[in-house]
């Protein structure tokens, strides 16, 4: 990959991500975090490199392979976490519908 | 096909989801596809990196990627709402530690002669940072999780020369850097590569030390800035593009809510993280100070505070962290039910920075099942706090100190605050007459229209509640 190409779309990428957060209701903070904290997970692309990569070395395919798990624990963590908070916010129910919770 | 084409097709397939995925989380009606979005991103990034040429041995893949996702899964379903704190903190340490690992490898690698860097100079400079930032996201994000889960006191850890201890290992640290980048001796560049990786991982440590559990959301929400940035750098390293920007759009947005909860307690992030706020209980001005208000704790029983209850027709409350400490949420919302049944208008209003995190409040009340419309924020409540009947404060102390308001001298002077004070009564439950995390006696336990509810939360709480019940069954 061509060095500039990446700044590119480094600097990019880090504008795009001030824009898309500005103006989030403090009721979505939570959520927002780690959701944001699973896609930090991404390293596991790099993980799964180190990991998998032919290069006849015990030690790296060891490092590879905690990288992968502790990224994977990240992912999966993050995003089921984020979907069971998210599940809980509810709107209020209508008269009609109105269950008490088994909680 | 070429899979390298292919590859960089999902990647850039990934990136979309990512950036919808985000987009979708800042609204609550779209929050929950949103999420579902940028999984589905992660999983095609996941399988196409199978694909790459590079990767030839697929058996520990496997067993990571397994053994990851059980613990993962496990974690995130036993976990309980009033330990997302904790949760959110050790995520986002693992991924710190992945993406150091990762630049650990990737010189190991580069080392071992079979990866030929491209721009050797610049493939060593973005290792040091993959592993700077990845150490400090680990550690740090580990300590702050032993203080959310009470393993280590809340309280800051200070200590004489703190600061320039820090200042000499982060130098010590960039000293590491500088000579593992621009030293071509690999012997040298092992050592200095040993150097700045513990120095790295202590300094995540000592960083955290002198912050204290009232400014964790600030903390948190810096961590998980953190961990994109070492993904991002990480991506520098192996020169891969879906990690740059992905990482990248996690490190920025993380700016972004850092300052938000910088901005809810009037202070700049340097004063967050080195001044040791909340060690040791202040001088506030005392009585000479300008509208500082004398007075008494005027206790009242869960029978009187049901009387002043069951007349009131606007009832605001207002949770702290006190709420999530004694689980009291569930009562929280059974009350407001009861006052609701009664013909009372009931609200939340939650203070950004309430609680350990950004946004535990909301979080602890949905899972009571407490309707997102009935949850205000600040700056929505303030200006109706004068025809509030009551105002019931649940745990909560600096967020509705008015010395923020009319004390200057008081250090969190200039703090935006729930004017709960300006509610015609406020019913303020407390374990103990003890001070709030800031170390300050609030005010507003001590003004005319304020009565204290003494106990645990969820005590008290139950106590009023079952005068209600008592109420409807006779």
């Amino acid at each position: 990959m061509e060095l500039i190409l990446l700044f590119f779309i480094f600097t990019l990428a880090g504008f795009l991500g001030f824009e898309l957060i500005a103006k989030v209701p403090s009721q979505l903070h939570t959520p927002l975090m780690s959701g944001s904290n699973a896609i930090s997970g991404i390293t596991i692309v790099g993980a799964i490199i180190a990991s998998g990569a032919d290069d006849g070395s015990v030690l790296t395919t060891v490092l590879g392979t905690a990288a992968v798990t502790l990224a994977m624990i990240n992912v999966i963590g993050g995003y089921f976490v984020t979907d069971r908070m998210l599940g809980m916010f509810k709107k209020k129910p209508t008269a009609g519908s109105k269950k008490e919770d088994s909680s | 096909m070429n899979p390298e084409i292919l590859i960089n097709a999902a990647y850039i397939v990934a990136s979309i989801l990512f950036v919808l995925g985000l987009k979708m989380l800042g609204r609550q009606t779209t929050a929950r596809r949103g999420n579902l979005f940028s999984s589905i991103g992660m999983l095609i990034a996941i399988v196409v990196t199978l694909l790459d040429n590079q990767v030839i041995h697929y058996n520990w893949i496997i067993v990571g990627l397994v053994l990851g996702g059980v613990i993962g899964l496990a974690c995130a379903r036993l976990i309980k709402m009033t330990s997302m704190p904790e949760m959110v903190a050790l995520l986002n340490g693992f991924g710190g530690l992945a993406s150091l690992i990762v630049g650990a490898a990737e010189f190991l690698r580069i080392r071992g002669g079979t990866v030929e860097p491209q721009y050797e100079m610049f493939t060593s400079g973005v290792i040091f940072l993959t592993v700077l930032i990845g150490g400090i996201t680990f550690t740090g994000s580990i300590y702050a999780f032993c203080k959310l889960a009470e393993w280590l006191s809340g309280r800051p850890v200070q200590f004489s020369g703190q600061h320039i201890v820090n200042g000499l290992m982060l130098v010590a640290t960039f000293a590491g850097g500088v000579m593992f980048t621009i030293s071509g001796d690999p012997q040298i560049a092992l050592i200095a590569f040993g150097v700045f990786a513990v120095f790295a991982l202590i300094l995540g440590w000592t960083l955290v030390m002198p912050i204290g559990g009232g400014d964790m959301p600030v903390v948190i929400s810096m961590l998980n800035s953190l961990s994109g940035l070492a993904a991002c750098a990480a991506g520098f390293v192996i020169g891969n593009n879906v990690l740059v920007v992905a990482g990248c759009l996690v490190g920025t947005s993380g700016v972004i809510l850092t300052t938000i909860m910088c901005k809810a307690m009037n202070r700049s992030l340097g004063n967050v993280l080195f001044s040791g706020f909340g060690s040791a209980p202040k001088n506030d001005g005392g009585d000479e100070a300008e509208g500082s208000i004398q007075g008494e704790l005027k206790p009242i029983s869960a029978e009187d505070s049901f009387a002043v209850l069951e007349a009131a027709r606007q009832v605001v409350i207002i949770p702290g962290y006190g709420m999530a400490v004694s689980q009291a949420q569930h009562v929280v919302r059974e009350l407001g039910e009861m006052l609701e049944n009664n013909g009372a208008e009931v609200r939340f209003a939650i203070h950004p920075v309430a609680g350990r995190m950004p946004g535990h409040m909301n979080v602890l009340l949905a899972e009571a099942n407490v309707p997102y419309e009935q949850l205000v924020e600040m700056d929505s409540i303030n200006p109706l706090m004068p025809t509030m009947d009551v105002a019931i404060v649940i745990g909560a102390n600096d967020v509705v100190n008015p010395a923020a308001a009319n004390n200057k001298a008081s250090p969190i002077y200039g703090m935006p605050i729930i004017n709960a004070h300006e509610a015609r009564t406020v019913i303020c439950l407390k374990r103990g007459k003890g001070t709030g995390f800031s170390g300050l006696e609030n005010q507003l336990f001590l003004m005319p229209n304020t009565r204290m509810l003494y106990g645990d939360a969820k005590g008290s709480l139950q106590g009023v509640v079952s005068e209600f019940k008592s109420l409807a069954d006779g």
